[in-house]
């Protein structure tokens, strides 16, 4: 593994987001207007905004960076440069991480701009701090990341890859807690939302939320949802084969 | 013939896709610094052929050596430059940008890649992003990349397709001037004009190799001087011997 090779491919991921302005205004307006309309929604009720709203900084980079990560991927794949790039001394690895880090970049970037909305303009109270907040969401913005990539490998179009979204991203959010407290699910389904790394990202936020800063819990957390980024990330490496039929 | 005089070489090379047998136990060997030309029409087994030499082809059976080394192993991957027919480069970066990137990965500096970029003739659209190009513009974009890998062999395929008949000549002048430097090319064509451009000619024709000789020796085998006559020979005799 080169770090050149690596911060080289971070570079031109960038690159290519930046050629695309109308992708990065919908990466930073979308969540922009959804944690608004949230909250008007809840106007009347502002603590179930600041309940929401804190789950939402964390969930909202996971859903982007998985969807921009499975067709940036995708193409990579159908377009013939993940075999032009397997033909050069590159590693894997190089391409991987070079991914994880400009998406990383993109996130954070995504999540500084919607925080700013939330806590300035809108009155998003939480315990934790809108910088605790941050680390936890790019947290879920590799992770996306990561799953998005290993998806990728089972989509032959566009569309295909679309469809995953539902698929992947759905069910963890109807079972991490956002919806109902885990609490109130039959308990087979709580056995399965253990399964699930979302659930750890909104765990993570609203036991910061609580006590009103870093906890055990919520590192032990982050920690969970990184080892799951990079489980899916060897995973996916494992489907970026150089020889096919 | 030893290896140290050759390039690469093929051996009883057997590839199947989708189930069916796309090349035909081939045993051919390219000589360093040449140019070598692989025609034939259109789904023959070309680009099978030059996939399976830089080794992202699944093979059946059969040996290619590059270099000495099997081919596809990690040692060849800063000797072998590859150009795939698709234009395989980042259509949503400028021709500099790919250029840079791709050289990049390889050791080269933004001034060679901007060199490189300017020998395709691509100097006064290096700005300009690939997906606004023509596909011959496009098809230059990914051969500067390729060059850029300073590679010792050459697999271009189809490099000249859709470029103008100047250019053309001056790209096959380019072939010739690595040669002397003492680099490899294997470079694909279906179109016979080329052929005579090259040192030795590969034919091929449904996965089999019906002639392996230089431009000369294949119309003095078939008896004509037009090469695109002589093609059609060799496939008539091919066919003869097939049922024989």
């Amino acid at each position: 593994m080169s770090p050149r090779v690596t911060l080289r491919t971070a570079g031109r991921v960038l690159r290519q987001l930046r050629h695309d302005p109308r992708t990065v205004a919908l990466m930073l307006g979308v969540p922009v207007l959804l944690i608004t309309l949230l909250r008007f929604v809840f106007d009347a009720r502002p603590e179930t905004f600041d309940r929401v709203g804190l789950m939402m900084l964390g969930i909202i980079p996971f859903m982007t960076m998985f969807l921009v990560t499975s067709v940036a991927m995708l193409r990579e794949r159908t377009t013939g440069t993940l075999e032009r790039l397997l033909t050069t001394p590159m590693n894997k690895l190089d391409l991987l991480v070079g991914y994880g880090i400009a998406f990383a970049v993109a996130a954070a970037a995504q999540s500084a701009v919607t925080s700013a909305t939330a806590y300035g303009l809108l009155g998003l109270d939480t315990g934790a701090s809108p910088l605790l907040v941050g680390v936890i969401a790019i947290a879920t913005a590799i992770l996306g990341m990561a799953i998005g990539l290993l998806t990728s490998a089972f989509a032959s179009s566009e569309f295909q890859a679309v469809q995953f979204m539902p698929l992947v991203v759905m069910p963890q959010t109807m079972l991490c807690g956002l919806i109902t407290p885990r609490d109130a699910m039959a308990d087979w389904l709580r056995v399965i939302s253990d399964l699930m790394p979302l659930t750890y990202a909104v765990e993570a936020l609203t036991d910061a939320s609580e006590h009103g800063g870093a906890t055990d819990l919520m590192w032990r957390d982050v920690g969970i949802i990184l080892a799951a980024a990079l489980a899916a990330l060897c995973l996916g490496a494992l489907t970026l084969r150089r020889r096919s039929s | 013939m030893s290896s140290k005089e050759n390039a690469i070489e093929v051996e009883g090379l057997v590839v199947h896709r989708g189930g069916r047998p796309v090349l035909g136990s081939i045993t051919f060997s390219v000589q360093r610094g040449s140019v070598t030309g692989l025609l034939g029409p259109s789904g023959s087994g070309k680009t099978t052929l030059m996939r399976s030499i830089v080794g992202v082809q699944k093979i059946r059976s059969g040996r290619i050596t590059v270099l000495g080394q099997p081919a596809g192993s990690a040692p060849l991957r800063n000797s072998v430059g590859y150009m795939t027919q698709a234009p395989s480069v980042y259509g949503d970066l400028t021709v500099r940008e790919n250029a840079r990137y791709f050289g990049s990965l390889h050791g080269a500096s933004h001034w060679a890649a901007d060199r490189a970029v300017a020998d395709v003739g691509l100097g006064e659209a290096a700005g300009q992003v690939v997906n606004t190009l023509s596909g011959g513009q496009r098809a230059r974009a990914s051969l500067a990349c390729a060059l850029l890998a300073r590679p010792s062999v050459l697999v271009l395929d189809e490099p000249t397709v859709g470029q103008d008949p100047v250019l053309r000549a001056e790209l096959w002048q380019r072939f010739h001037d690595l040669a002397d430097e003492g680099v490899t090319l294997l470079v694909s064509s279906h179109v016979m004009d080329e052929a005579a451009r090259c040192d030795r000619l590969l034919l091929i024709r449904d996965g089999s190799l019906i002639a392996d000789d230089s431009p000369e020796g294949v119309r003095r085998a078939s008896g004509t001087q037009d090469l695109d006559e002589a093609f059609l020979r060799l496939v008539v005799e091919s066919r003869g011997k097939g049922r024989a």
